[in-house]
C-alpha cells in the first residue's frame, strides 16, 4: 500500500506534466517568447500547481508527521547566497536553450522520444560535473582553513 | 513554431502537479523536487532512502502511457531546437539545478507554495534568465 501510494503520486505528477504541456518544449519556449509566438499556457500550469500545492501544504502541515515517515523533511535555510543565484540563473539559460526542465523531462522519458533521452543524458552529465566542482571547492576551502591555522 | 493556447488543460495539468506535490508531503514528508529526487536516485545516501525515489520515478515515467491509454494518442512533444542545443542546454541545466539546489518543481512549485524566501529568489532568477535566453536565441541571433 505504501509502495503503491508513492508510485501513484509519481503517476499523478507525470500525467499532470503531459496534460499541462510542460513536457512539450515548443510550448514552454513559447511562454517565454512574448516578442514572438507567445503562448501563455505555462502561466496557467504554474498558477494551478501553486494554488493546489499551497493549500495542500497548509493541510499537510496540520499533521504532526507524514503518514509513512517519522517527520517532515523540509529545507530550513533562508540564506540567499551566490550559489543559489548563480545556479538558478544558469539553470534558466539551459532551460531557455533546450526547453526541457528536469521535472518535465523525467515523465517524458516514458514517451519514447529520442530528443528527451539526449537532453536527459546531458543533464545527468551536468549534475555530475557540478558535484565534482563542488567537491573540489569544498576541499580547497578545507585546505585554506588548514593553512590559515 | 506556433503552439495552441490551452488554458484549461494547462490549469488542470498544473493542478495535478500541485496535488502530487501536496500528497508527497502528506505521505512521505518530502518536497517534490525533480532535481533532488533524481540526484538521490542516482547517488543514494542510503538504501532506505532509495526505494521511494525509484517508485516515484517509475510513476512519473508511466505518465505518458497512462495519457495514451485514455486519450488514444501519445502527448505532443515538439523540440524546436537542434540536438546540439539539447545537449548544451542539458549540461547547463544539470549544472544549474545542482548549484541552485532545485528547479521549476522544487523551487517554482514546492518552495513557493511553502513561502520559502530562497525559492522566490531562485524562481524569479531563472524565469528572468530563461526569458533573456529565449529572446537572445530567437530575436537577436535568430533574427
Amino acid at each position: 500500500m505504501r509502495a503503491f501510494s508513492t508510485y501513484l503520486i509519481g503517476l499523478i505528477f507525470g500525467i499532470g506534466i503531459v496534460i499541462s504541456g510542460m513536457g512539450n518544449p515548443a510550448k514552454v519556449l513559447n511562454f517565454f517568447d512574448v516578442a514572438g509566438t507567445w503562448d501563455p499556457s505555462l502561466g496557467f500550469v504554474m498558477g494551478g500547481a501553486l494554488i493546489v500545492a499551497a493549500i495542500g501544504y497548509q493541510l499537510a502541515f496540520r499533521r504532526k508527521a507524514p503518514i509513512y515517515q517519522p517527520n517532515f523533511i523540509v529545507p530550513t535555510s533562508n540564506v540567499i547566497d551566490r550559489k543559489l543565484v548563480f545556479g538558478s540563473a544558469t539553470f534558466g539559460v539551459g532551460w531557455g536553450l533546450a526547453g526541457f526542465c528536469p521535472g518535465a523531462a523525467l515523465p517524458v522519458l516514458g514517451a519514447g522520444d529520442p530528443d528527451v533521452y539526449i537532453f536527459f543524458g546531458a543533464m545527468v552529465a551536468g549534475i555530475f560535473a557540478a558535484r565534482g566542482l563542488m567537491k573540489i571547492n569544498v576541499n580547497r576551502q578545507i585546505q585554506s582553513t588548514v593553512t590559515n591555522n | 513554431m506556433i503552439t495552441e493556447f490551452t488554458p484549461w488543460a494547462s490549469l488542470i495539468g498544473g493542478g495535478l502537479i500541485g496535488l502530487a506535490s501536496a500528497l508527497l508531503m502528506v505521505f512521505q514528508g518530502r518536497i517534490f523536487g525533480a532535481t533532488g529526487i533524481l540526484a538521490g536516485f542516482i547517488a543514494p545516501a542510503s538504501s532506505s532512502d532509495w526505494s521511494w525515489r525509484a517508485l516515484l520515478l517509475a510513476g512519473m515515467v508511466s505518465g505518458p502511457l497512462a495519457y495514451y491509454l485514455v486519450a488514444g494518442n501519445m502527448p505532443e512533444i515538439q523540440t524546436p531546437v537542434s540536438r546540439t542545443m539539447l545537449i548544451i542546454g542539458g549540461v547547463i541545466v544539470g549544472i544549474g539545478v545542482t548549484f541552485g539546489s532545485g528547479c521549476t518543481s522544487g523551487h517554482g512549485v514546492c518552495g513557493m507554495a511553502r513561502f520559502s524566501r530562497r525559492s522566490f529568489v531562485a524562481t524569479l532568477t531563472f524565469m528572468i534568465t530563461t526569458g533573456i535566453t529565449v529572446y537572445v536565441v530567437r530575436h537577436l541571433i535568430g533574427a
